[in-house]
């Protein structure tokens, strides 16, 4: 059968991620699995992200609260801001801003390494040895983005609301404890428990696409920069499109 | 004299383009071979297909008397072990220190958990090839030439029957590559490997050749020892004695 070479390279292109992606959970049941360096990448992803996602968290609540805010005052229902504030966060606006900084950070630097890993034949290195490079860099790499990305926004939320009382604080004489008690009045286990879900299917896409694409880049030195630009901008679409599935899913199932 | 390696009519193309035409070959216990070759005459495909890494078109490629070709995973992870593969740029793993690289084989590939043993054979390894001292070092830490022998001692960790050396002077001065042509040499001695050194330094190959093979356009056309090869009336052979 005759196809078009763009559907080709696509279909060809999937059938390679597949088969990633098979090679991965082949490797998470094999024998021996490499804990030290889970660990060290749970560090590196987690801890060593903890700074920017800080910042974003808090910025983010500050400057939603300072928006909405005076709109709310107009009607006299500034009082529902911390509760708005928290769900939105929470449900929403926290996951997928924490997903879209650990993309870019974290994909970017998983593509990079990788690519440069493979362009200094390191993993040809590993697998020539004897060793197993999907066990060791791979597998490693996703599961540390796939615990680490719902701690990082769990965090997040928390610097968001922390924010958001500072918000709140420059313009009304709203004490932390009310602000707080009416932040989370509002809140229920369904609100927080999909969110969380979600999360971790965004490390999944994180560290997938990242190892995807740095393991699989070619040997020249470009290579290393279109694998962590490739791995920012796929790993960024995923998350759009994992959120909009998890939004329709929540409403059918969780709102309904 | 039993053979290691034996390749027969093994052809490799990539698209359109021919890289290995007829290669035959043999290396026995013990043997050391200089294959010598213009770049892109498909020296480095040739070793790669020795280690199972590319898979040739046609041909009969057998290694410790097995056919690569036809290997299962595990049966071509334990030949792996058996080989030592010297990469150009030394393909050091840089984010491990000097002792993890040297421990990363011996941990994962042997199974060796004892941490004295794998200290002893680090140290044993890195003196072997006159490192001793960079043993906390990180890769980056280290010049060109001690790169070189850094990689050498992380092959020889795993004691290998056979040393695959992927033009292991290149990139480096006259004197450090002369250094590193005898520390091939006395390996070769110490440890009784066989071994295939690609190179196009026509010093490399006259320290450490015992028999020279000459690769153009995907085939042998020459093969003796390095004083034969110089006195070789082919065209082509005496470019690279020039």
């Amino acid at each position: 059968m005759n196809l078009s070479p763009s559907l080709n390279n696509f279909l060809e292109k999937t059938g390679e991620q597949a088969n990633f992606f098979t090679s991965f959970v082949r490797n998470i049941f094999k024998g021996g699995f490499e804990w030290n360096e889970f660990l060290r990448q749970c560090y590196v992803i987690g801890y060593k992200s903890l700074g920017i996602v800080a910042v974003t968290g808090f910025v983010l609540g500050f400057v939603f609260t300072l928006q909405s805010l005076p709109t709310l005052k107009e009607f006299g229902a500034q009082g529902y801001v911390p509760s708005m504030v928290c769900i939105s966060v929470i449900r929403e606006i926290g996951p997928v801003i924490t997903g879209l900084i650990c993309a870019g950070k974290i994909a970017s630097s998983i593509g990079a390494e990788l690519g440069s890993m493979n362009v200094t034949e390191q993993i040809d290195s590993m697998e020539i040895s004897g060793a197993n490079p999907v066990q060791y860099l791979v597998v490693t790499r996703i599961l540390a983005c796939t615990c680490m990305i719902p701690l990082l926004t769990l965090f997040a939320d928390a610097m968001s609301l922390a924010g958001g009382y500072i918000g709140v604080n420059t313009s009304t004489n709203m004490s932390m404890q009310l602000y707080f008690i009416k932040s989370v009045q509002t809140l229920y286990f369904s609100d927080f428990f999909p969110a969380v879900i979600k999360t971790i299917f965004f490390g999944l896409a994180i560290g997938f696409v990242g190892c995807y694409k740095g393991y699989t880049s070619n040997k020249g030195t470009e290579s290393v920069g279109l694998a962590a630009n490739s791995a920012v901008v796929a790993a960024s679409v995923w998350i759009i499109i994992l959120d909009a599935i998890a939004v329709q899913l929540t409403s059918v199932f969780v709102y309904n | 004299m039993e053979n290691v390696i034996e390749i027969k009519g093994v052809k490799k193309n990539f698209g359109e383009k021919t890289v290995l035409k007829n290669i035959n070959l043999t290396v026995t216990k013990g043997e050391n071979i200089v294959v010598l070759g213009k770049s892109g005459q498909g020296k480095s495909v040739m070793i790669k297909c020795i280690v199972g890494m590319i898979l040739p078109d046609e041909g009969s490629l057998k290694v410790f008397g097995d056919e690569v070709c036809s290997m299962s995973e595990d049966t071509l992870k334990a030949m792996r072990t058996r080989i030592g593969f010297l990469f150009q740029g030394g393909a050091l793993y840089d984010s491990m220190t000097v002792r993890e690289n040297l421990a990363f084989a011996l941990q994962r590939v042997l199974k060796i958990t004892d941490e004295n043993d794998i200290e002893n054979r680090s140290k044993e390894v890195l003196e072997a090839v006159g490192l001793s001292e960079v043993i906390d070092k990180m890769p980056s830490d280290l010049s060109g030439g001690m790169r070189k022998r850094m990689a050498l001692a992380r092959t020889l960790i795993v004691k290998p029957e056979v040393i695959l050396y992927d033009e292991p002077t290149t990139g480096l001065d006259t004197i450090t590559s002369k250094e590193i042509s005898q520390l091939m040499l006395e390996i070769h001695e110490k440890y009784k490997t066989s071994s295939i050194i690609i190179t196009h330094d026509m010093q490399c190959a006259r320290i450490t050749g015992g028999r020279v093979m000459v690769l153009n356009e995907g085939e042998f056309i020459a093969e003796g020892t390095y004083t034969e090869l110089e006195n070789c009336n082919d065209e082509f052979v005496k470019l690279f004695f020039k």
